[in-house]
């Protein structure tokens, strides 16, 4: 689950980076993070590139994935996307992308056909409602720990937004791009005129 | 032509819907639930949680959900269409992007951005949780289990396999 969303916190002092990895190596490398990535690749993702392959500095990593934060999709395709194609271009992202999402993609795929199968014998029928329950647990906790720095903060006009978003796509069900066309230029524009304000 | 159909259909809505996935996969959900229960009825609310449940339980980025809701709609080839649709056109922005960025040197506008995304990211989270949470809950005991879940989530440290793993039991013994 969404540690994808999380931001970056580890640091690791070491400043040293290895030799880049080539294509097979690459995609080899994305292929392990994901398939060791249960609830989330992104924590896996930095063990791998900082930690144990050296590939990037814990600040470069945190650069590149505050990059894939902001722009649309999902992050950690993203990542992979961009850390591929600074090692190697065009066909680094592609080694790692499809590093990342090939084997995962056969997993759930045969999954879906199990489930095509026999997803209305009561037994396993229980207990898929059963995970369904813990599931939505998971992802509440995991917003409630990302909201916890910002109520922290006492950032009223943050509250104001998040609330609002939360009740126009949560509540209201209204389609998600009119609500972003209206939240993301109005959030932008309050934190220019916020940053405005205290950087003269 | 009926599956060009529903291919053409999947890559459409996944392929539009990912512009807008701001703050990831997770953030998403509500949209992926209104397109594929509401709009399109390509599923039932409680198929719906199923393939949440499933694509968690399953290693791999969180987006998978979208494989399912492909799968679901038109085989393999949907899982393969939904998928690419989902991951294609942002990974290429992502790629556009940070090959400009890499040129163009420091701008204040990315950080910029990223902080003004983070409360509507985390407001997109919080309806994917509702979302998710009224479609797994239909009785107060279910409703139970997740408050449960989610407070052990926050508190410990737990793997979150572990939990997915017990909701499977209670499930198993009939409890939800």
């Amino acid at each position: 689950m969404p540690p994808d969303s999380q931001p970056a916190t580890v640091v690791v002092p070491d400043s040293r980076t290895a030799a880049a990895p080539g294509l097979l190596e690459l995609f080899i490398a994305f292929a392990k993070m994901s398939l060791a990535g249960f609830g989330g690749v992104l924590v896996f993702a930095r063990r791998a590139i900082v930690d144990r392959y050296r590939w990037m500095t814990a600040d470069e990593f945190n650069e590149t994935f505050a990059l894939c934060h902001f722009l649309p999709g999902p992050n950690i395709v993203n990542l992979a996307v961009v850390f591929g194609s600074r090692i190697r271009g065009m066909a680094g992202s592609v080694a790692a992308f499809t590093g990342l999402i090939a084997p995962p993609f056969l997993i759930v795929t045969a999954l879906a056909m199990i489930y095509a199968r026999y997803g209305d014998v009561p037994v396993l029928r229980r207990i898929l409602d059963g995970v369904s329950c813990a599931a939505a647990g998971l992802l509440l906790a995991v917003t409630l720990r990302m909201m916890l720095p910002l109520l922290k903060r006492r950032d009223p006009v943050a509250l104001v937004f998040l609330v609002a978003v939360f009740i126009a796509v949560g509540l209201l069900r209204w389609p998600l791009p009119q609500v972003l066309l209206v939240a993301v230029p109005s959030s932008i524009a309050v934190a220019w005129l916020g940053r405005n304000r205290v950087s003269p | 032509m009926m599956l060009a159909g529903s291919l053409l259909g999947l890559a459409l809505a996944f392929g539009w819907l990912s512009l807008f996935a701001v703050g990831g996969a997770a953030a998403a959900i509500p949209e992926i639930h209104r397109l594929a229960v509401d709009v399109n009825h390509w599923m039932t609310d409680t198929q719906f949680a199923d393939a949440y449940a499933i694509s968690q339980l399953s290693p791999g980025p969180n987006v998978l959900i979208v494989s399912l809701v492909g799968y679901k709609v038109a085989g393999i080839l949907g899982a393969l269409v939904a998928t690419v649709a989902m991951c294609g056109p942002t990974a290429a922005l992502a790629f556009t992007v940070s090959r400009i960025l890499h040129h163009a040197g420091n701008s204040p506008w990315p950080a910029l951005i990223q902080k003004a995304l983070v409360p509507v990211s985390i407001g997109l989270m919080a309806a994917s949780g509702l979302v998710i949470a009224m479609t797994a809950d239909r009785t107060i005991v279910s409703a139970g289990v997740t408050i449960v879940a989610a407070w052990v989530a926050f508190a410990t440290r737990l793997n979150p396999l572990w939990l997915l793993v017990a909701g499977g039991c209670l499930g198993f013994i009939g409890l939800t």
